[in-house]
């Protein structure tokens, strides 16, 4: 790790905003203030330009056509598959599925390695401070095969209680499924610990990781999970298409997720054998472009240096705290000594909407509601919060255009 | 920040900080519960109804400053009418939101209902200012069972 002084020296945010066209748009005749990165990112040139090389030079279907499009366009496909495994530090690239996104993703491990190991009284572990997206998939699980759902508690700084983790991992737990940073709260959960602690016990462990990848490295084999969910949106990369990366030999013995093309080895009316990893999962034609633009946004991250996004937005998020905390009225949600870049808040009597309505006009954009974490909306008793996140791109100039209209806020909910 | 001011005017503002028949009813003859599942805003109407008209209207609940002040606004600007008025105004308010109206004609009393002809310069703001109204149009067809409508 080269030391943080050089780092915030060579990096050149300028530079890096020239590269998302989206950046240098207007809203109300104001120059636009993105903070809502945890709902998704913008996509710089590089990102943009392979979507566009693929549709007007290569389009064309996957792994079926003996033509040459089709030829380029699997080879492409496949290259984005192997950078996506390089960036996650998989052992093999058949263990990168695509999917739609980070809930796909879950859905597919719930459907699939759920239904077929998880059976009546046996108990799968998720925590308070997961979004909906990582508790509905195993609602559901447990509601068809009769198991049951615990839950790690937190603390009001929003992390989780260790102590009652280790008391809740029972020989009946089979999953434990958590995400590795929290989309409401910023927190950076101890997912490497807790995943040796959970394989201790003999239970598979799943992390979302959809707001982790956009602000630190991630190598899944050293956290050693057995499975790691992705959206590419969140990465600077297109919407519609994820990772979910599974370890092998679990992926070889689960059973297929959705039947169709591709996912079969032979069909007849009698019997279908499956295909091989890792078309097994990819039934139907996959986001061919989408996967390709995530392969490039991969490259992109790569190229700036992951650790210098997060030493930049580990910045960020020090100077927004402290200005934000500089408000009167104003409370900080979520206050984890791990964060990552995401700062939810709530000002005096002031509800989040208002809020997200009153910085909008000044051009700012935040996420203003409940996260899809309502368990986490209920812990600290508010309906809402409001949420602003940064990214690679983001400035000291906006906190300040952020901080300037929340106080237009605070003297309009003044009683 | 013009349409913000017209947004959250004076009594808008004043409305959501300090809402008027802030109770739960005792003897409603109809309730509802709206909820706004996208926002989480959460409202239940009480209404007492008298030789068919309105004779009180309550809310209880919690929401955004243009929900809670249209909450409370509509609770005084439909005493003494009958719910088929009441189901009129609501209109002539929807309208007046979606910026098909500006003006509500007639009756001095809603001329009050005016201050939230700012909300249609805001679409995604529409379903902040008519929960209270389709949760109160549910409480008068309800009689004492509760519904939810969202």
């Amino acid at each position: 790790m080269s030391n943080p002084t050089t780092l915030s020296n060579v990096y050149d945010v300028g530079h890096i905003r020239a590269q998302f066209p989206i950046l240098s748009r207007e809203v109300y005749k104001k120059p636009l203030v993105y903070l809502d990165n945890a709902a998704t990112t913008h996509k710089p040139n590089a990102v943009l330009d392979a979507e566009m090389r693929f549709y007007k030079d290569i389009n064309s279907n996957v792994h079926r056509g003996v033509h040459r499009l089709s030829q380029d366009a699997t080879v492409a496909m496949e290259k984005a598959r192997e950078k996506m495994q390089a960036f996650l530090g998989a052992a093999y690239p058949e263990e990168i599925i695509w999917v739609r996104g980070a809930t796909e993703a879950i859905n597919l491990v719930a459907a699939t390695f759920g239904r077929s190991h998880v059976k009546a009284g046996d108990r799968v572990l998720i925590s308070h401070m997961e979004h909906h997206s990582n508790i509905v998939p195993w609602q559901l699980l447990c509601e068809q095969v009769g198991a049951h759902l615990d839950v790690i508690p937190m603390n009001s700084a929003g992390e989780l209680l260790l102590d009652r983790f280790h008391d809740l991992l029972t020989p009946r737990t089979r999953i434990l499924a958590l995400s590795h940073v929290s989309n409401a709260l910023g927190t950076v959960n101890p997912v490497k610990a807790m995943t040796e602690a959970a394989h201790k016990a003999g239970a598979v462990v799943l992390l979302d990781g959809a707001q982790a990848v956009p602000h630190q490295v991630v190598n899944v084999r050293d956290l050693n999970c057995d499975f790691y969910a992705l959206s590419g949106h969140k990465m600077y990369g297109p919407t519609g298409i994820g990772v979910l990366y599974g370890r092998r030999a679990l992926l070889e013995k689960m059973p297929p997720y959705q039947g169709g093309g591709d996912m079969i080895a032979s069909v007849t009316f009698e019997k279908t054998t499956y295909n091989t990893l890792p078309h097994k999962f990819e039934a139907g034609t996959p986001n061919i472009a989408g996967a390709i633009g995530l392969g490039a946004a991969a490259d992109w991250m790569t190229d700036i240096g992951i650790s210098a996004i997060a030493q930049h937005e580990a910045e960020l998020l020090h100077y927004a705290t402290e200005q934000l905390l500089s408000i009167p009225g104003l409370t900080v949600r979520g206050t984890a000594r791990e964060k990552a870049s995401v700062v939810s808040f709530t000002l005096s009597d002031a509800h989040p909407h208002d809020i997200g309505t009153i910085v909008d006009r000044a051009g700012v954009a935040i996420r203003a509601g409940h996260h899809c974490a309502q368990p986490v909306m209920d812990f600290f008793g508010v309906p809402a919060t409001a949420r602003a996140s940064f990214a690679a791109y983001n400035t000291r100039e906006e906190v300040d255009i952020l901080v300037q209209s929340l106080r237009r806020v605070q003297e309009m909910f003044a009683s | 920040m013009n349409d913000l001011d017209d947004l959250y005017q004076e009594m808008i503002l004043d409305h959501s900080k300090r809402p008027r028949n802030f109770l739960a009813m005792e003897d409603a003859t109809g309730q509802a519960n709206g909820h706004n599942p996208l926002c989480g805003d959460r409202v239940t109407i009480f209404v007492k109804l008298a030789e068919g008209k309105i004779d009180s209207v309550s809310f209880t609940g919690a929401g955004c400053a243009i929900s809670t002040a249209s909450a409370s606004i509509l609770t005084e600007v439909l005493r003494g009418k009958t719910p088929q008025e009441a189901e009129a105004i609501f209109d002539l308010f929807h309208d007046l939101v979606t910026g098909k109206t500006h003006q509500l004609p007639g009756d001095p009393t809603l001329a009050k209902l005016e201050v939230f002809s700012g909300v249609s310069e805001f679409p995604v703001r529409v379903k902040c200012a008519s929960l209270a109204w389709h949760t109160l149009i549910a409480a008068l067809k309800a009689g004492p069972n509760i519904v939810t409508t969202e």
